[in-house]
């Protein structure tokens, strides 16, 4: 029987969360790396075994951790993330010029093809490859050397690259997201890389149709589809057909089109999910209802997901990298809050139970279906 | 002494006690006794030092015979007591955070 295992990052350490292919009773394990924030842990494609977590510490730095046996044991790989060349500078919050500076890592990204191949999305914002399994990194310097680079600007989490995306039809094509510089493209394995926001508007910066300077909080992309991208921007809910280059908005009858979040159902490329926020000065989901909103269609028409949620007195937020779909026949959908609950529905977002209530806040929400 | 987190790191074991012993050849600064430590635990690196500026991580201090040697640079040879090793050099992370 299929199993599921559900990768859990906190603020304050890793769980691996495990259930069979009903989804009904789960087993915990962790906190593993206690005490340390885990910004993400990914599982390989290729190899369901070889798992990878980010782990950081102000005051410890940055650690890369990898395991080869699904979480039961990790050990430490490469941390050392050096820019390529002189880093150079973005703009710092007031506008002025400030040195690009590493700090964590955002998130993993595993290969396709290759188990000992993931990529790193950091802030300040930059891709690094690894060949190796996590033992050295080398940075994919063309994202930044795109020329947009010193006009760069941190969003309030820190300038981060937080979404990667392998195109499964196309190992040359790959996208990323930078808060708050935009959605970037390349088409050649990394070597180059054109912005992607044409069609995004954001009023709060000075010119709200920018090539570069928007606040892309998430994209998703549904494997079938490659060409179909969706996009959780600060504000607005967007949507591209041609692979980024043009975009539109898909917001419509949601009750506030801030958040953080945005998935695509496993088998139908049409169906989407998004956890609205109530603003970005206060970010907990509105009116004190936890609701998970479900398109059918693409965006446009959203229908409210309530059942086993709490609809009173729920002031949780659910960030950009906590929400993930497992690919079993009946699609299970699972995301992590702030207030430390991990939801799983395994009737593609009909029904929710949490699977635990009470982690440290959740960060990240990765899920492996397992033969 | 190391902090609990980085005795974890290096597999030490949250248990066992913060002390490590290290060989370390003279001079013996706090650049010599971080080469040293690095050197038996890899894992260790960037850790306290950051990559590239080689500089001490800013919520961590270094303690010596009951100075403060954050500020004393990583060359300036460290009190003889803890060069002979009867006294320990303390690694210590700021007392901080959520």
């Amino acid at each position: 029987m299929s199993k599921v295992r559900v990768l859990v990052g906190t603020k304050k350490g890793a769980f691996i969360l495990s259930a069979d292919g009903k989804r009904d009773k789960w087993e915990v394990s962790g906190p593993f790396f206690a005490g340390w924030e885990i910004y993400h842990v990914k599982g390989s494609a290729v190899d369901p075994n070889r798992l990878y977590a980010s782990q950081s510490s102000g005051w410890f730095g940055q650690m890369i951790q990898r395991s080869d046996d699904g979480g039961t044991t990790w050990a430490p790989v490469g941390n050392k993330f050096a820019y390529e060349g002189v880093p150079g500078t973005h703009q710092w919050y007031d506008g002025t010029a400030h040195p690009w500076e590493f700090k964590r890592v955002w998130h993993l990204e595993p290969g396709l093809s290759d188990a000992d191949t993931v990529y790193a999305g950091v802030e300040d914002a930059a891709l690094f490859k690894s060949a190796d399994g996590g033992a050295t990194w080398e940075e994919l310097a063309g994202l930044r050397g795109h020329g947009s680079g010193p006009h760069w600007q941190p969003g309030a989490g820190g300038m981060c690259l937080h979404t990667i995306i392998l195109d499964p039809s196309n190992a040359e094509r790959m996208y990323i997201a930078i808060s708050a510089a935009g959605a970037f493209r390349t088409d050649d394995g990394g070597k180059a890389w054109k912005p992607i926001n044409k069609g995004l508007v954001s009023n709060t910066i000075p010119d709200p149709t920018a090539e570069v300077g928007h606040c892309v909080h998430h994209v998703a992309m549904h494997k079938a589809r490659p060409d179909v991208l969706y996009m959780q921007k600060h504000w607005d809910i967007m949507r591209s057909d041609n692979a980024g280059d043009n975009w539109h908005e898909v917001s419509g009858n949601l009750p506030t089109d801030f958040g953080f979040v945005i998935d695509v159902h496993a088998h139908e490329p049409e169906t989407l999910y998004v956890v609205p926020i109530k603003s970005d000065s206060e970010h907990f989901v509105p009116d004190g209802k936890l609701r998970v909103y479900r398109s059918r269609t693409g965006g446009n028409e959203w229908e409210a997901l309530t059942k086993g949620l709490p609809q009173k007195d729920c002031y949780v937020n659910v960030l950009r990298d906590a929400m993930a779909v497992d690919s079993l026949d009946e699609c299970g959908v699972y995301f992590g809050t702030s207030g430390g609950q991990v939801y799983a529905s395994a009737d593609a977002g009909d029904n929710w139970t949490p699977i635990v209530r009470d982690l440290p806040a959740v960060l990240s929400v990765e899920v492996q279906t397992l033969a | 002494m190391l902090p609990q987190h980085l005795r974890t790191l290096a597999g030490l074991g949250a248990g066992v006690s913060a002390e490590v012993t290290l060989e370390v050849g003279a001079p013996v600064t706090m650049r010599t006794v971080l080469d040293a430590l690095e050197a038996r635990f890899p894992m260790l690196r960037g850790t306290i030092r950051e990559y590239g500026t080689g500089q001490r991580r800013a919520f961590l201090r270094f303690f010596a015979c009951e100075e403060d040697w954050s500020h004393e640079g990583m060359d300036k040879e460290l009190p003889g007591a803890v060069a002979e090793g009867r006294e320990p050099l303390l690694i210590i992370g700021a007392i901080a955070g959520g």
